[in-house]
């Protein structure tokens, strides 16, 4: 099936410039995985950072800079390559949960919902969402526009039906009750652009995150 | 950018650069130098053969030639992004080893030369300034082809030229907009405000590279 509802061009631009939240970065990176659509215009926005690059002020490098850089070139490589297997999450969110679904740490939220929280800086809220069929999701607040990735099953929003690759963008001034289709349980990654109102419950947030 | 660059266009002139020998070329003197560089478009064959002997056979003096080009705009970049001389030092010079040891990747029918660079940049300045990692879409494919079709690498040059070329017949407050969202001085509200982003036809080519991959790998 192809996807129906995509990112919009300004978000797309802004992960191709670098400037998002991280967990805004996972969903971008996460929609694109399964969205060819949006992979073209990332990779054109690329190439326009390209552009501004080559065009950018040169600043000199220190006199000895391309002999240091020559000198470590054979330096063993200490990367670990990244091991991603096919699965119901993409690829940059196995990264994340440290493996497929069967890995995610699910935690109860009521009504059989279960949310696991992922572990990114504390500007923005990156969470999977397990929605049983036919259950409305969670209430919760949010100040910033929040993106909802269907990964398994669908939900309706109004008329619109979401699927697995679709992606819903919900302004914080829109009241919306999204309930997940009949047939089969949701799975959704939700990224607040804002930090996450929890209620009730003490938060195990890492301030990852260095303010320069 | 000069104005009166439109000879220099009509004629390809490699902006090959002193005590770097190496391709079939030769050097220019300093002020062609200066007119040369920065443009993309006579000279970004001259970067992706370059690049492709540093891919396919370690040479060094093709990949001392793409530093000197390309390390004091990494440089400047990065300090136009808010980081400072020392800093955008190291990381310019990590860029670059980067550029070495990641080669294999490099892929002429998807992406210049300079935005492979500036997608390596970018990503060492989130790890850098931000202590982050970018999470980055799945790969597509087993990576770039060996001896990929000449015609559609320089399909995508001329694609970039015109990027370039449109980027700069941009008004100049919208210009200004769109490089202020690349060094990360825009809030997102004034990154809604960018409009046209003039992309013309560069998108629709790397859907249809796409679309090929999809299809070979089915």
């Amino acid at each position: 099936m192809t996807i129906q509802h995509h990112l919009d061009d300004n978000t797309l631009m802004a992960y191709a410039a670098g400037t998002l939240p991280e967990a805004v970065n996972l969903v971008v990176a996460a929609h694109v995985s399964l969205c060819d659509e949006c992979r073209a215009s990332v990779e054109s926005y690329d190439a326009v950072g390209g552009i501004l690059m080559d065009q950018s002020q040169h600043v000199a490098m220190s006199g000895e800079s391309l002999a240091q850089v020559l000198a470590r070139l054979d330096l063993p490589v200490t990367d670990k390559p990244v091991v991603r297997k096919p699965g119901a999450l993409p690829g940059p969110v196995q990264d994340y949960v440290g493996g497929d679904l069967d890995s995610v740490k699910w935690k109860p939220i009521g009504m059989g919902v279960k949310q696991a929280i992922l572990p990114t800086s504390s500007e923005a809220t990156a969470r999977l969402l397990f929605i049983p069929a036919g259950v409305a999701m969670p209430d919760h607040s949010h100040s910033g526009p929040e993106f909802t990735l269907v990964l398994q099953g669908a939900f309706f929003d109004a008329d619109d039906r979401f699927a697995r690759g679709d992606i819903e963008i919900a302004n914080d001034d829109v009241t919306h009750t999204p309930i997940a289709d009949i047939g089969e349980d949701c799975i959704c990654l939700a990224v607040t652009d804002a930090p996450l109102e929890f209620k009730g419950w003490v938060p195990r947030i890492v301030q990852k995150f260095v303010d320069i | 950018m000069l104005a009166n660059t439109s000879s220099l266009q009509s004629a390809p002139q490699p902006a090959i650069l002193h005590g770097v020998n190496c391709c079939e070329t030769h050097a220019v003197n300093g002020s062609e130098h200066e007119r040369l560089t920065g443009q993309l478009d006579s000279t970004e064959n001259e970067w992706v053969t370059l690049m492709i002997r540093v891919r396919d056979h370690s040479d060094r003096t093709a990949f001392a030639a793409l530093f000197t080009h390309f390390a004091p705009r990494i440089k400047g970049f990065l300090i136009n992004s808010g980081a400072d001389a020392a800093m955008a030092e190291e990381c310019a010079q990590d860029v670059m080893t980067t550029l070495w040891q990641k080669a294999s990747q490099f892929d002429p029918t998807r992406a210049s030369v300079a935005t492979w660079i500036f997608t390596i940049a970018r990503n060492r300045r989130i790890d850098m300034l931000r202590k982050q990692r970018r999470p980055e879409p799945e790969d597509l494919g087993w990576g770039p082809e060996p001896e990929p079709d000449q015609e559609d690498v320089i399909a995508l040059q001329e694609d970039t030229n015109n990027l370039s070329a449109a980027l700069e017949k941009l008004p100049s407050a919208q210009r200004d907009l769109i490089q202020k969202a690349y060094f990360g001085d825009l809030s997102q509200s004034e990154i809604a405000k960018i409009t046209g982003l003039p992309l013309g036809t560069i998108k629709s080519r790397i859907r249809l590279a796409l679309d090929l991959l999809r299809h070979e790998m089915k």
